[in-house]
């Protein structure tokens, strides 16, 4: 894109970073933006028809697709509140914080061949680590608002978060050494083969890639705060959660951020086990034309929502976990069986270079 | 121009949250502007390229090490005798030593001004330096032992002092007063 920009504009080349970087964050946010809404649509419907309801009908007609435009813009017309015992500068910080790290983790996401905001060489270690300073904003959220169930929350997402992050690390490990890459966009032009089916989880082995599978999209969950591990905001408990007190676009930047983490989750999991932007029949189409590059973007964006639906449909379907059983599940359970599976990678890779497969 | 806009930038907001943090009244302020240094750090490296050490400072400084900070100043009680005369003098010997002593092996080092061409990714040089064995495996795993008998001593300090049987005792008598 710097390439582009520099024979359209003629800047020097510090210049057009930051221009580049301008665009891509307009390009990013109005994904983001668009994005929250249709999965908010997504979990109010799915949840109704779980629940044997209807879900939002009225709004904009054929069933309710309106709904979350009209929500959007009443929270943006919502009075600003800052509680009166509220941390100020901390309350105010907190938001702004947690979206800009989720923001920043779509710069590394491979959405075709060439879109590509930045094809970062350590792509999922830079998502690993920018997504950790999400807790601090939630603990900021926490603590900012002086309130004790909002602390509570955020202590609670700060010990659930840092705990799980060691069997997500652990299960990237897997494709990682498979591909002998970090980039995801590595991942994903690696498994364009076999006409576009060769994905991990079909490849030689299949019998790693489909148990870590399962074990990233569980850490996942929780990494996320979705049910049934968002004891950061159980409603039963701890009224919202880190997010109390706050109401209008503050509130909604919250938000955007889960639907934009639990998008990301959904597409490292594509990028590294299920092809990326590779569809079935991709090598007959020439590279780089309009329909490849569109049908790219469709299979990455179709996969990545496919995996969002199933931590909705989980979501409306298993009741949530006690504190402490969440951290027995990822200290006692995850860990050790990620560890296990890095070994076997290892010696399933050691096996093939001694064979000389 | 531009590398030296960023090192500016990065070197600004690391000086500037480190005085934060240093001279503001409230405790979690100070913490919190923590981050604002710690993300400068990690930027000055991305300046020189070493992008693995940028990134390796973001996730087990702010995401960890910051992160065990602010439990520790959530979870307990600041002390009484926080600003003591004798605790304000331990400090300054401490400090003041340092400073001496870092001023002292700073003024004594060459520093190369920077000719060397800088490499494009640091991933695959510190993978392959990691696997020779007779060159920074060892110490890695030396150090990483360290750490095992630090969080094993942290484990036994902190476990609970009664039986198992008795928690669970507990447990069922709280939730039998509960009903």
């Amino acid at each position: 894109m710097i390439e582009f920009l520099r024979d359209l504009l003629g800047f020097e080349t510090w210049l057009l970073v930051i221009v580049g970087a301008l665009i891509s964050f307009l390009a990013i946010f109005g994904f983001v933006a668009v994005l929250a809404m249709v999965a908010v649509w997504l979990e109010r419907k799915v949840g109704g028809h779980i629940q044997v309801r209807l879900g939002p009908m009225r709004v904009g007609g054929w069933h309710g697709w309106a709904q979350s435009i009209a929500d959007s813009l009443k929270l943006l017309m919502k009075e600003d509140m800052v509680v009166l015992g509220a941390d100020r500068v901390l309350f105010k910080l907190a938001p702004a914080i947690v979206m800009a790290t989720a923001l920043s983790t779509f710069v590394v996401l491979p959405f075709s061949p060439d879109l590509q905001v930045a094809d970062v060489d350590l792509g999922i270690f830079f998502v690993l680590a920018i997504s950790s300073i999400t807790t601090i904003g939630v603990v900021m959220a926490g603590w900012g608002s002086n309130n004790k169930w909002s602390l509570y929350g955020a202590m609670r997402e700060a010990a659930q978060v840092a705990s799980y992050e060691i069997p997500l690390g652990l299960s990237l490990m897997m494709p990682v050494m498979y591909y002998g890459t970090f980039s995801l966009k590595a991942a994903s032009d690696a498994q364009s083969g076999w006409y576009g089916m060769q994905w991990y989880i079909f490849s030689d082995a299949f019998w790693i890639a489909i148990p870590s599978f399962f074990l990233f999209f569980t850490a996942a969950l929780a990494e996320t705060k979705r049910t049934p591990f968002d004891l950061p905001e159980t409603e039963s408990e701890l009224v919202a959660g880190f997010h109390t007190e706050y109401s209008g676009m503050r509130w909604a930047f919250f938000f955007m951020e889960e639907y934009a983490a639990m998008f990301l989750m959904g597409a490292i999991g594509t990028a590294f086990w299920l092809g990326g932007y590779s569809f079935p029949g991709m090598n007959l189409l020439e590279a780089g034309s309009f329909l490849h590059t569109v049908l790219c973007i469709g299979s990455f964006v179709t996969k990545s929502m496919l995996l969002l639906l199933v931590m909705i449909w989980v979501r409306w379907t298993l009741p949530r976990l006690r504190i402490d059983q969440v951290m027995t599940m990822g200290y006692k359970y995850l860990t050790p069986l990620c560890l296990i599976l890095v070994f076997m990678a290892a010696g399933w890779e050691y096996f093939k270079f001694a064979m000389g497969w | 121009m531009g590398i030296q806009l960023a090192f500016y930038f990065f070197a600004a907001m690391t000086l500037g949250f480190a005085l934060v943090s240093l001279f503001h009244k409230n405790v979690v302020h100070s913490a919190f502007s923590l981050l604002g240094t710690l993300l400068g750090m990690s930027g000055l490296y991305v300046t020189l390229n070493a992008d693995f050490l940028a990134m390796t400072q973001v996730l087990i400084y702010a995401g960890g090490i910051l992160m065990l900070l602010l439990f520790g100043l959530m979870l307990t009680k600041p002390s009484e005798t926080e600003r003591s005369l004798k605790r304000i003098f331990v400090a300054v010997i401490l400090a003041g030593g340092t400073a001496v002593l870092s001023a002292y092996k700073m003024a004594g080092t060459v520093w190369s001004s920077g000719d060397g061409e800088l490499p494009a990714s640091t991933v695959k040089e510190i993978g392959l330096e990691f696997l020779r064995f007779d060159e920074w495996l060892i110490a890695f795993e030396f150090a990483s032992i360290v750490l095992l008998a630090a969080l094993v001593g942290a484990v036994h300090i902190a476990r609970r002092r009664f039986p198992i049987d008795d928690t669970n005792a507990l447990l069922k008598a709280e939730q039998g007063g509960a009903n």
